[in-house]
C-alpha cells in the first residue's frame, strides 16, 4: 500500500479515486477521521463517504467490483483499528485479484470506461450538491439513501446515460464507428446507442458520415 | 526556588526517541503507565505521547545496580546515553508558582471488603482504563488477569472511597466516576458488542455539559443494567476466579450473581504526600487534605503567588482542569504582565531566495533513522535509486536526519548546491515538518518548497520482516515525494497585526472578572453589559453553598470594573453588527453612550443564562408557589410567610432532564440544599421535603447534602415517569398547596401540605443567545447554550479564532466555577492579545476568478464562513478569506470548474503522487 497525504478526507476527490483505478490500481482506500468527530468543523468526512458510495456505484456500473474501494473512520490513537482494517482490505483485493481481470474485464475497455468517468466528475459535482446532498450527517442515513430505491433511480437517470456518452465519445475519439459497432464494443443496445448518437448530433458533438456509414466526432 | 533534577541517564538532546535501546534492554519491569497489568524495559519511554519523547531508565537498570550490562550504550547511535549523569540541583528564581500537582486515584486495597488485591478479578477503574486503550497492556484487548481471557460479564461498582464516611472512605463525592464509567460502559461494548455490562450505582451524577444524553446513550445499549443498589462483593469462585456480588433488588430482595470481572470505580484523593507538599509551599489545605480554595477566587491559594490548577483543587474533570490551567496562567499573567515577553528571543531568518523562474532542482535526504529504517531499509540503495529520478541533482543518506549537525548539514547543502526542493525521506511530517520547514528557512528557501517521505511508519516499522519489498516500497515512497516536490510551490505566512483590545460581552460575575483579568494583564477591554447595572443573575444570590457572601464580592467586583481605568463600559448595549476576523474585530453597538464602532482583537461572549419560569406546579397560580432564586430572595428580605413556613417541599428538575430539555441543570441540587439549611438555620422546626430524581450535589458540595439530611431535611426519590402532583388546597390560591408523590422505598403514596412549594426550575440560555450567536457567527449545542471548540482541548474558545467563552453562556455552573472559568478565557485571551501579530498559513485556498462560475458550491461547503462572494468587473466572484481559511480543502471537491484551488494539496500536487504510485497495488488516501 502506498499512502498519499491530504488534510481532510472531504478533500478526496472522486477525480482521484477514478484516476487511481484508471491508473492500474487495484484497490483505493480512504482514511479519515471517526464520523462526529471532525478535526476541523466541516464534517468533510460525510462527503467522503457520500463520494466514496457515489464512486462504488460507478464502479459497479463499470463492472468494477466495488469492494475495490473502502472507507475506513478512525481516530489518531486507533492504530490497531488501521492495521486491521488494511490487512483486512489487503486481503479482499488479493482475493479479487488484479484490476479487471479478476472481474473478467476487457482491460482496454475497462480503462476507457474509467477515463470516461473521470471526464464526468465536474457533472458528478453538480448531482451530488442538487440530488445527493443530505441534510442530516448521520452514517446510518447516508448508507441508507445511497442503497435505496430512489438513489437507484437518481442514478440511472442522471449518471448512467451520461456515462455512456462519454464511452462512446472517447471510442468516437480513436476511430469512426456505426451504431451497431459501439453497441457491440459496450454491450449496449442497438436502440439505446441510437438514442444517444441522436441526442448527441443534435448537441453538435458528433457527425454522421453517410459514405462510410459511420459517426465521426464533430 | 531549588529544583532536584534525577538523571535520566540519556542526554535528552541527543536521543531522538528511535527506542532501539529499548529493544535490546535485557531488563523487563513492571510497566508503571500500564498500571502493572503489563512489562517495560529497564530503559523506556513512560508512555507514547510523552513529552519529551525520550527515553529514561530507571532503578531496575542492571549497570546501575550491578554495573555491568551496558547494551543500551552500544546499540545507541545517538549517543545519547550518559551513564556519568548525577543529581542535580537547579536554583531558579521565579515570580509565581502554579501547583498542578493533580490527584492520586483512591487505594481500595486499604478496605479489606473492596477485595482488590485478594481476588485477582477485582481491579480499579484505572486498570481497566488502560485494559481498554490501544497502547495498553494487551493492545487493546480487555483480558482478565486469572486467565487472559475475554470477560463476558463486568460489573462497575460506583463510589468506591468515596460519598462514604465510613474509616478509610472519604465522604465527599469523586465527581467524575458517574461519567467515566459511563464512558467505559460504551467502550467496553465497542469492544465486544456481545459484553454485558452491570453498574451499580447511587445517584447517577451526569451534571456535565453533554452528559445527561451521554449516560442515555450508555444505558440505552443492549445488555447493560445501570442498577441503583449498595453492591458488596462476597467471595470468588475458586476455580474460575468469577466474582459474586451481593445487591439489593426492589422485588426479590437480596441476591447474588456471578461476574467474570469487577471494575472498582475508584475515587479522586489528595495528591500522595499532600501535606508534606503544602508545607513545603506554604499553602493551607481543606479539611479533606485538597488545596484551601475560595469560592471568589478558586485559583488562588492562600499563600500569594501561589496558584493552584486541576486535581488538587478538589475532585474535577477535564474541562475544569483545562480551564483553571489557562486561568492559573491568566493569573500569574496579572501579576507578573511587566515582565512579559522578558525571556523570549526572536528568530532572524536570512532573505528568501526568489527560485520560481528556476527548474527544479531537488535534493533527496534518507534518514537511517538509527536502526529504525536503516535495518530494514536498505539506505544506501535508496539514495542511489532518488539520483536516477528527475529533477533531482542531490542525494545522501543520514543516521538521523533530525538531529541539530544533520538539520544544519541540509541547510548548508541547500546553499552549497542550489537546491530549491528538499525531500526528506524518514518518519512522519507530523512531528518533523515543522523542524525541516525551519531548516528551509534558515538556508533562504521558501519553507513550503519541503516535501516528507514516510519511509518509516508507513514502511519500516511495517514490513521489518520483508526487506527487500521495503526497499523497493522506500523507493516508490521517494518517487511520489519527488514528484509532488516539483510542483510545490512557494508560499507566504502572513502575519496579521493584533489589535490588543478585547470585547466582552455580557457583564455579569463571567464577564467582569474576565475583564478585569484581561485589563490587569495590560489590555484595554470594552465591556458590554445589556442592563442599566453590571452584576447580572448575581444579583439575586445572597451567599453560596460555600457561605461565600455573593453581595459583597459583586459590590467589589462592579467598583473594580469601574475603577479600573483600561475597562469602558457600555450599559444597556445592543450589538448592531459584527465585521472582521482574529485580531482585527469590527463591533457595532448602541448602548447609553449612542453608537460605537469598537475595534477588539479578541471578543469573549459572556452572556449568562436564566432561570426557567415554570408552567408546571401551579407555579404563577399559587402565591405559596416559588422558584428556588425568588425563594432566595424571600429568605434574604425577610419575608415573614416564608421564613414561618412549617412545611416546605422542593421540586428538583423542573423544566429539564425531560424530553424538550434533556440535560441537567447541575446547579439546581446544591441551590436547593443551600436555601434547605438556611431555612432549618432560621426555623429549625421547619419540616422540609425535598423530592429529586438524582441528587447531584458533586464534589465537595456533598458535605452540604449529608448535613441537610442530619438536620432532617427528607429526601424522596422520584421517577421521570411519576413525576409529583400539586393542587390547590382548600383554601385555594392564598392557602397551602397538596403535594403528592410516590415514596418509592415505602411503596406509597405520600401527600404532603405544603406552606411553601419551590421548584427547583431548570437553567436555560440567556434570551438574546441566538442573536449574540448569530452576529458572532460561532455555535450553539443542540440545548441552546454556546458551544466550546472542543469540550476538553478548548473548552474556552470557540472554533472561530479570536472568539472565547466563559460562563453561564457555556452551561449552567457556579458561582465559583463561572469565575474559574472566567479567568480561563482570560487567559487564552491574553495568549492572542499578547502577540503583535499572529500568523496566518500559506496552505490556504485561493479561488481562479476566470474559472469561477458563481454557483457557490464552495461556499455552501465552507462551515468556517472563510468564502464570500464579492463583485469583479467580470461579475460576482467567490473570494477566499486566507484568515478564515483552515486549509481543509472540502470546498476542491464541490466546485465543478476547479476554480478553488487549495494551496500546497493542489489537484496537480496529489495527481502527481498517485501518477507516480506504482501500479498495480493499492493506494490509500
Amino acid at each position: 500500500m502506498r499512502l498519499i497525504r491530504v488534510m481532510c478526507s472531504g478533500r478526496v476527490d472522486l477525480e482521484f479515486i477514478l484516476r487511481a483505478f484508471a491508473n492500474g490500481q487495484d484497490g483505493v482506500f480512504i482514511g479519515g477521521c471517526r464520523l462526529g468527530e471532525c478535526n476541523y468543523v466541516t464534517h468533510g468526512n460525510f462527503d467522503a463517504l457520500g463520494n466514496t458510495l457515489l464512486a462504488k456505484m460507478i464502479l459497479t456500473q463499470i463492472g468494477v467490483n466495488p469492494e475495490r474501494l473502502r472507507i475506513q473512520f478512525m481516530n489518531a490513537s486507533d492504530g490497531i483499528l488501521l492495521a486491521e482494517s488494511i490487512n483486512s482490505f489487503a486481503k479482499t483485493i488479493r482475493e479479487l485479484g488484479p484490476l479487471g481481470k479478476g472481474e473478467g474485464l476487457d482491460i482496454g475497455l475497462m480503462r476507457l470506461k474509467l477515463e470516461a468517468a473521470k471526464k464526468l466528475v465536474p457533472y458528478l459535482r453538480l448531482v451530488e450538491r442538487e440530488r445527493l446532498r443530505l441534510p442530516e450527517k448521520s452514517e446510518e442515513k447516508y448508507r441508507k439513501f445511497y442503497g435505496s430505491g430512489e438513489m437507484r433511480t437518481l442514478f440511472d437517470q442522471l449518471i448512467v446515460e451520461k456515462l455512456a456518452m462519454a464511452q462512446i465519445m472517447l471510442l468516437l475519439k480513436e476511430s469512426p464507428l456505426s451504431t451497431g459497432e459501439i453497441a457491440e464494443k459496450l454491450s449496449l443496445k442497438p436502440s439505446e446507442v441510437s438514442n444517444y448518437m441522436n441526442v448527441s448530433s443534435m448537441h453538435g458533438l458528433v457527425a454522421y458520415d453517410s459514405a462510410e456509414k459511420r459517426f465521426h466526432l464533430a | 526556588m531549588t529544583l532536584v533534577k534525577k538523571p535520566r541517564y540519556i542526554i535528552e538532546d541527543k536521543c531522538t526517541g528511535c527506542t532501539t535501546c529499548v529493544k535490546y534492554c535485557p531488563v523487563t519491569y513492571p510497566d508503571q503507565f500500564n498500571q502493572e497489568l503489563s512489562e517495560n524495559k529497564a530503559v523506556h519511554i513512560y508512555f507514547s505521547q510523552a513529552i519529551p519523547l525520550v527515553a529514561y531508565i530507571d532503578q531496575s537498570c542492571l549497570y546501575l545496580k550491578e554495573k555491568k550490562c551496558l547494551i543500551c550504550e552500544s546499540v545507541c547511535k545517538a549517543d545519547a546515553i550518559d551513564f556519568s549523569q548525577k543529581e542535580e540541583k537547579l536554583e531558579i528564581n521565579v515570580g509565581a508558582i502554579i501547583l498542578s500537582v493533580g490527584f492520586e486515584p483512591y487505594n481500595p486495597a486499604l478496605k479489606h471488603e473492596y477485595g482488590f488485591g485478594r481476588m485477582a478479578n477485582v481491579i480499579t477503574s484505572m486498570d481497566f482504563e488502560r485494559l481498554l486503550s490501544s497502547t495498553g497492556p494487551h493492545a487493546g484487548e480487555v483480558r482478565r488477569s486469572s486467565d487472559q481471557k475475554h470477560p463476558k460479564k463486568i460489573a462497575w461498582i460506583q463510589c468506591i472511597g468515596s460519598r462514604r464516611v465510613t474509616p478509610g472512605d472519604n465522604s465527599y463525592c469523586s465527581a467524575v466516576c458517574c461519567t467515566y464509567t459511563q464512558k467505559q460502559v460504551i467502550l467496553t461494548k465497542d469492544h465486544d458488542a456481545s459484553a454485558e455490562c452491570t453498574v451499580f450505582h447511587n445517584d447517577i451524577r451526569s451534571y456535565g455539559k453533554d452528559f445527561e444524553r451521554y449516560y442515555q446513550r450508555a444505558e440505552k445499549l443492549s445488555d447493560v443494567r445501570f442498577f441503583r443498589s449498595y453492591a458488596s462483593i462476597v467471595r470468588e469462585d475458586p476455580q474460575t476466579k468469577n466474582v459474586f456480588i451481593r445487591y439489593a433488588t426492589n422485588g426479590d430482595g437480596v441476591v447474588e450473581e456471578e461476574f467474570d470481572l469487577v471494575v472498582l470505580s475508584v475515587g479522586l484523593n489528595p495528591p500522595a504526600n499532600v501535606k508534606e507538599l503544602a508545607s513545603k509551599f506554604g499553602v493551607a489545605l481543606n479539611g479533606h487534605n485538597f488545596c484551601d480554595i475560595k469560592s471568589t477566587n478558586p485559583i488562588e491559594t492562600s499563600r500569594k503567588g501561589v496558584y493552584v490548577s486541576g486535581g488538587f483543587q478538589g475532585p474535577t474533570d477535564i474541562p475544569e482542569s483545562v480551564f483553571s490551567a489557562s486561568g492559573a496562567g491568566a493569573q500569574c499573567g496579572q501579576q507578573l504582565s511587566y515582565r512579559r515577553g522578558q525571556l523570549s528571543e526572536a528568530r532572524v531568518y536570512p532573505p528568501e531566495r526568489d527560485v520560481a523562474g528556476e527548474e527544479p532542482r531537488v535534493g533527496v535526504f534518507v534518514c537511517h533513522c538509527g536502526a529504525n529504517i536503516g535495518s530494514v531499509v536498505n539506505v544506501p540503495s535508496v539514495v542511489d535509486y532518488a539520483l536516477t529520478l528527475p529533477n533531482v541533482v542531490y542525494a545522501q543518506e543520514q543516521l538521523f536526519s533530525c538531529a541539530t549537525n544533520s538539520a544544519m548539514q541540509i541547510s548548508e547543502i541547500i546553499k552549497e548546491r542550489g537546491l530549491n526542493r528538499v525531500v526528506v525521506a524518514a518518519c512522519s511530517p507530523r512531528t518533523l515538518e515543522p523542524l525541516f520547514r525551519d531548516t528551509l528557512l534558515e538556508a533562504g528557501l521558501n519553507q513550503y518548497y519541503f516535501e516528507m517521505a514516510n519511509i518509516r511508519e508507513h514502511n519500516s516499522w511495517v514490513h521489518s520482516k520483508e526487506k527487500e519489498e521495503a526497499t523497493d516500497k522506500a523507493k516508490d515512497i521517494v518517487r511520489m515525494s519527488v514528484a509532488r516536490s516539483c510542483l510545490l510551490a512557494p508560499l507566504q505566512e502572513f502575519d496579521l497585526p493584533v489589535n490588543k483590545t478585547a470585547l466582552v460581552v455580557g457583564g455579569g460575575v463571567a464577564g467582569m472578572t474576565c475583564a478585569l483579568s484581561i485589563a490587569q494583564q495590560g489590555c484595554e477591554v470594552h465591556l458590554l453589559e445589556k442592563e442599566k447595572t453590571l452584576g447580572g443573575n448575581a444579583r439575586r444570590i445572597s451567599h453560596a453553598l460555600d457561605g461565600m457572601d455573593v453581595q459583597k464580592f459583586v459590590r467589589d467586583t462592579i467598583k473594580a470594573v469601574y475603577q479600573d481605568p483600561r475597562i469602558k463600559v457600555y450599559h444597556e448595549a445592543t450589538i448592531l453588527d459584527v465585521a472582521g476576523y482574529v485580531g482585527n474585530f469590527v463591533t457595532t453597538v448602541r448602548s447609553e453612550k449612542g453608537l460605537s464602532e469598537i475595534k477588539h482583537g479578541a471578543g469573549v461572549i459572556a452572556t449568562g443564562a436564566a432561570e426557567y419560569k415554570p408552567t408546571e406546579y401551579l407555579y404563577g397560580q399559587s402565591g405559596r408557589v416559588m422558584t428556588q432564586l425568588e425563594l432566595e430572595e424571600k429568605i434574604s428580605a425577610q419575608d415573614e410567610a416564608v421564613l414561618a413556613a412549617q412545611t416546605v417541599v422542593m421540586i428538583q428538575c423542573v423544566g429539564c432532564r425531560q424530553e424538550d430539555r434533556n440535560y441537567c441543570a447541575r446547579i439546581c441540587c446544591g441551590h436547593a440544599i443551600k436555601n434547605a439549611l438556611k431555612l432549618k438555620e432560621v426555623n429549625p422546626g421547619a419540616d422540609i421535603h425535598v423530592l429529586f430524581r438524582d441528587m447531584r450535589t458533586y464534589g465537595f458540595s456533598e458535605d452540604y447534602y449529608r448535613e441537610a439530611s442530619n438536620q432532617d431535611v427528607k429526601f424522596i426519590r422520584y421517577d421521570v415517569d411519576g413525576k409529583p402532583t400539586v393542587e390547590l388546597g382548600d383554601e385555594g390560591e392564598g392557602g397551602p398547596v397538596k403535594v403528592g408523590v410516590r415514596d418509592q422505598i415505602l411503596g406509597m403514596e405520600l401527600g404532603i401540605d405544603a406552606d411553601l412549594l419551590v421548584l427547583s426550575a431548570a437553567i436555560i440560555p440567556a434570551e438574546s443567545t441566538q442573536e449574540v450567536a448569530g452576529l458572532f457567527k460561532v455555535t450553539l449545542n443542540p440545548d441552546g447554550f454556546f458551544k466550546e471548540a472542543h469540550a476538553k482541548l478548548k473548552p474556552v474558545e470557540f472554533s472561530i479564532d479570536g472568539m472565547y467563552l466563559c460562563g453561564m453562556a457555556q452551561y449552567p455552573k457556579t458561582i465559583a466555577e463561572s469565575i474559574s472559568q472566567a479567568y480561563g478565557a482570560a487567559g487564552r485571551v491574553l495568549t492572542l492579545l499578547s502577540k503583535d501579530t499572529v500568523v496566518a498559513s500559506g496552505a490556504v485556498c485561493e479561488v481562479l476568478e476566470n474559472n469561477c462560475v458563481s454557483c457557490g458550491a464552495c461556499i455552501t461547503a465552507c462551515t468556517y464562513n472563510a468564502i464570500e462572494f464579492h463583485q469583479t468587473p467580470q461579475g460576482r466572484k467567490a473570494r477566499v478569506n486566507p484568515i478564515l481559511c483552515k486549509g481543509d480543502g472540502l470546498c476542491n471537491t464541490k466546485c465543478p470548474t476547479g476554480a478553488i484551488y487549495l494551496k500546497h494539496f493542489t489537484d496537480e500536487e496529489i495527481e502527481s503522487q498517485i501518477d507516480a504510485a506504482p501500479g498495480p497495488g493499492v493506494l490509500a488516501l
